[in-house]
């Protein structure tokens, strides 16, 4: 594998795009509807951010372009604050895509830019899944989009899936999952839905996810993914050997990356801070030369020790055997060199593990 | 706890002044009580006595004058005796306020030991009530001279007639003798008073003879101790004397006695039929409980007044605080609690649910609600009360008699001989269009009729024999909500009787949870297995196993839910933002966890069992 870490050290790039042309039904992310006037200011104020930044950074090896909408924006403004980074060889950079905004031009753009993994917001293969969810593409927009990223010759697409929508039965999921083995993407992140408050989804009770169902659904990928050659290795995300996003692996191993753009977190010397909530008050702070920080916090080292085996049990890398107490003996499996990771049911219960984590074994 | 007693001085510009020094001429005293039922104007009525005679000034008077603790005035009850001496064209009248219900029937009978007649006050609209009816009866038996007054004769649905005649159909009062008032407006109060005067016998008793003074309320003031109401029957209670408490057996000396008129007002005296206070530096009113005879240290009487009892506790339930650590806040409450009010009953109980708390006694559910109330509001704890029980009685297998008021406590199924349960004869008046309603209620708890009374064409007295657990629950509400709350209700106790009674266990994952055990009768059992069964499965968080909730007679499951096991606890996304929040929601996630109590290794919210407790009841 390649991005199981390296002698140099990795570091990432997080680029936030706050715009998109509709709200999904379950969304909670920083990211505007009725704004995209604000683009062009917007991009070139992550432009100055990133020349600000590259003069004491390391060799980034990756960058993920994540939103929001990315591909809603030119791309020649993505490729001005890539060029402004100290790229490592062989760099990973992903742009997180709609469907019904995919074209064959956009991504040969991409490719141009030096773009070599693509994601692409599925979420299901089923019109009435996408309408219940809010979406508002339809399944045809993913095929054609999967041909446009391969045409273009970019060597990596994940597909992102939610699964757990009251309009979707087990077949439905079933079936999603079937037609997005059959595009072979190299990755997969499946998520369950999650209703947040403040969100259409949120505020209806009626449209919540069954604890029940979404564990039949979660089943049912790993077990379909499994046979179709991917591997899980995190709680949501699949991939076949090789292709593992070495860009999200550094969140789950406290490793450092720098955020650009309005909330958009940081981490880096064991301190966590985050930008700004809105692009009018990012794009205001950077032209006014003030810090974008709106917080940050610092953990002991206790916490950052217990926080370091709360995000690797999430992992195919798994904990050391004895940060575990006995009564969730049954959610686990061995994970080789005395670890201990989480089985698929295990990882429906992660928060249940995770609370156990650091107890003394004889509980 | 009351506030403390203004201390006023005996000056010349009291207000009743005539009467200060003791010992007024008896031909000249009248002692009555008012027996009214709930909102029919009790205290409007003293009010506006008060008013009249000028004991109380307009500018100074607060509506309910006599009803002095805060949930008094709140619940428009009477809880705790008050009296009160006023002046009215040469006399010297006592009124004695008496306790408001059914649970408080002893003090009531205490209370018209004080007096040798009552004013009957009924609503002109509403007519006679069944507590009202059975106080009356009361009072007759006593041989007490009965003034019949129907109130509120403003109202546009006043029927002074109609009520009228039922008074003297039920209670064989001539008609004519009822007088017609609006305690409101004052209306027909002067000549109740005139009537009072006119009516009630003045009180007999010797000056001379040894001293006999009943005790008919006393409560706890912080700065003086005991404070109790008294009525002299014969000799002389005088400031200064030692007294002996002829029940409780102990002797103090009189530090003051004293009239209330209202305001407190020392006196050298107080002489056959007078009312007033006394103070004799008694720091717990077990010491000076209702019925109490006071006699002379030096010249003591030979026999106690007739007619002491003392109440015993008819409710119980287990008192827990909510958090744990206000244990011994509870303790020092209930003691501080039990100065002021000898009825209750209380000692320590630990249960496996709800942690330490009391196993406490309450003369009846509304005394229990009251104390509960009080124990919150004046001591600010919260609190978590068990299903009201009653005390049964058990017959085990080697003949002995063992009574039990919690359920936990009883004997395995196969040492039980027999179980008897308290009786009561309940009385219900009820509008006659509410008959069914009525008898469909008490057939369903368990009751058996033993007469049926027409007080008139539309008017009921229905009379049933029913277990008092069966009453303790929810009857009173149930009653009120069948019949539109026209029915009222009065009961009596009327001593046990063996049912076929078994204990109902709550099982949690197969271990007993003491705070739900009961003892139901046998057809009882399986609703309420299955009800509280389905409660806590709806209360109860999914664990990672599979839960059964059951509930057992002996061994033999009635009933059982299960919470099935959790399937799903995962935050799905956890990404650069997302990592702070994970790691916080893990945290109170933990905290979480050390709020639950554990019942084996099942964790359960203690809300789930304060909101399962609190549906039961």
């Amino acid at each position: 594998m390649t991005d199981t870490g390296s002698a140099s050290p990795s570091f990432g790039i997080y680029c936030h795009i706050p715009f998109c042309t509709h709200r999904c039904d379950y969304c909670a992310f920083a990211t505007w509807t009725d704004r995209e006037h604000l683009i062009d200011d917007y991009m070139a104020s992550c432009r100055r951010q990133a020349r600000e930044l590259a003069a004491e950074l390391p060799a980034v090896t990756s960058v993920f372009f994540g939103g929001g909408t990315p591909n809603l924006v030119a791309p020649e403004l993505l490729g001005e604050v890539l060029a402004e980074l100290p790229l490592a060889g062989g760099a990973e950079i992903t742009v997180e895509c709609n469907p019904d905004l995919v074209t064959a031009e956009q991504m040969q753009s991409y490719e141009a830019l030096g773009v070599n993994r693509i994601s692409l917001g599925v979420q299901s293969m089923n019109s009435g899944v996408l309408d219940a969810l809010g979406r508002r593409h339809d399944p045809e927009m993913v095929a054609a989009s999967v041909d446009a990223v391969r045409r273009a010759g970019i060597g990596q697409l994940n597909l992102d899936l939610i699964y757990g929508s009251r309009a979707e039965s087990v077949s439905d999921w079933e079936h999603t999952l079937a037609r997005a083995i059959e595009f072979e993407p190299d990755h997969l992140s499946v998520y369950g839905l999650t209703p947040e408050a403040g969100t259409a989804l949120g505020d209806d009770p009626s449209r919540h996810p069954d604890d029940d169902d979404m564990a039949d659904k979660y089943l049912l990928t790993d077990e379909l993914l499994g046979r179709a050659g991917y591997e899980a290795y995190e709680i949501s995300n699949w991939a076949r050997p090789g292709a593992r996003c070495r860009h999200n692996r550094l969140y789950w191993r406290q490793g450092s990356y720098a955020g650009v753009g309005c909330a958009a977190h940081s981490h880096r010397d064991g301190r966590r801070y985050w930008s700004v909530r809105t692009p009018e008050r990012f794009i205001a702070a950077i032209s006014n030369g003030t810090s974008p920080v709106a917080g940050s916090e610092e953990l002991g080292p206790d916490e950052r020790r217990l926080e370091a085996l709360q995000l690797a049990l999430r992992t195919s890398d798994g904990v050391p055997a004895g940060a575990l107490p006995h009564d969730v003996g049954h959610l686990l499996e061995p994970a080789g060199e005395g670890r201990l990771k989480l089985t698929a049911r295990g990882r429906l219960l992660a928060n249940e593990v995770a609370v156990r984590l650091g107890l003394p074994s004889a509980r | 706890m009351r506030p403390a007693m203004p201390h006023v001085p005996p000056a010349a510009d009291i207000p009743n002044g005539g009467a200060r020094t003791g010992s007024t001429s008896a031909a000249s005293i009248r002692n009555f009580s008012i027996i009214a039922h709930i909102d029919h104007g009790k205290s409007t009525l003293s009010d506006r006595i008060l008013e009249l005679t000028g004991a109380v000034e307009e500018r100074s008077m607060r509506a309910q004058y006599l009803d002095s603790m805060d949930l008094e005035r709140e619940r428009g009850i009477t809880i705790k005796a008050q009296n009160v001496r006023v002046s009215w064209r040469g006399h010297t009248l006592h009124l004695i306020d008496t306790p408001g219900h059914v649970d408080f029937g002893y003090e009531v009978s205490r209370s018209l030991a004080a007096c040798e007649g009552v004013v009957l006050l009924v609503d002109a609209a509403q007519g006679i009530e069944a507590q009202t009816l059975a106080n009356c009866y009361l009072a007759l038996e006593s041989d007490l001279t009965i003034v019949p007054v129907l109130n509120k004769i403003d109202l546009p649905a006043a029927d002074p007639d109609l009520y009228a005649s039922e008074i003297e159909r039920v209670l064989g009062i001539d008609a004519s003798e009822v007088l017609a008032i609006s305690a409101k407006t004052g209306e027909g109060v002067e000549a109740l008073l005139d009537a009072i005067t006119e009516r009630i016998p003045p009180p007999s008793g010797d000056p001379d003879a040894p001293l006999q003074a009943l005790i008919f309320d006393s409560h706890f003031d912080q700065y003086r101790g005991v404070v109790s109401s008294v009525r002299v029957m014969n000799g002389r209670l005088c400031a200064g004397d030692r007294l002996r408490f002829m029940h409780a057996g102990g002797q103090h000396l009189s530090e003051e006695v004293g009239l209330r008129l209202p305001a407190v007002t020392p006196t050298d005296e107080l002489g056959p039929g007078e009312v007033g206070y006394l103070i004799a530096g008694i720091k717990d009113v077990a010491q000076a409980r209702s019925g109490e005879t006071v006699t002379s240290a030096a010249a003591p009487a030979d026999v106690p007044l007739a007619g002491y009892d003392d109440p015993k506790p008819m409710v119980f339930c287990g008192l827990y605080p909510v958090d744990g650590d206000e244990y011994p806040d509870l303790r020092d409450a209930l003691a501080k609690l039990r100065l002021n009010d000898a009825s209750v009953t209380f000692e320590p109980e630990t249960s496996g649910a709800l942690g330490f708390g009391f196993r406490c006694g309450f003369l009846g559910l509304l005394h229990m609600e009251i104390v509960r109330e009080r124990l919150e509001r004046e001591f600010g704890l919260s609190l978590i009360a068990t299903a009201p029980s009653v005390a049964y009685r058990v017959r085990t297998d080697d003949d002995q008699e063992v009574e039990i008021d919690n359920p936990s406590d009883l004997p395995p199924a196969g040492q039980i001989g027999e179980i008897a349960e308290p009786m009561l004869n309940v009385s219900v008046l009820t509008p006659s269009a509410y008959t069914g309603a009525v008898m469909d209620l008490c057939q369903s708890r368990r009751g058996s009729m033993t007469s049926m009374d027409y007080l008139s064409p539309e008017r009921v007295e229905l009379r049933y024999e029913v277990p008092l657990a069966e009453v303790v629950t929810d009857f009173f509400d149930q009653l009120k909500s069948r019949t539109q709350g026209y029915a009222s209700l009065d009961y009596d106790h009327a001593g046990y009787r063996a049912e076929r009674l078994v204990r109902v266990d709550i099982l949690l994952n197969g271990e007993s949870v003491d705070a739900f055990s009961a003892i139901r009768h046998r057809d009882g059992a399986y609703p309420y297995g299955k009800a509280i069964t389905a409660k806590l499965a709806e209360l109860i968080p999914r664990q990672l196993f599979d839960v059964p909730i059951q509930a057992a007679i002996g061994g033999r499951i009635i009933a059982r839910e299960t919470v099935k096991a959790k399937r799903k606890d995962v935050l799905s996304k956890c990404y650069g933002g997302d990592i702070t929040r994970k790691r916080k929601l893990l945290e109170r996630q933990k905290e979480g966890k050390k709020r639950m109590k554990a019942i084996g290794r099942v964790e359960v919210p203690n809300e789930a069992f304060v909101s399962a407790l609190r549906l039961e009841q």
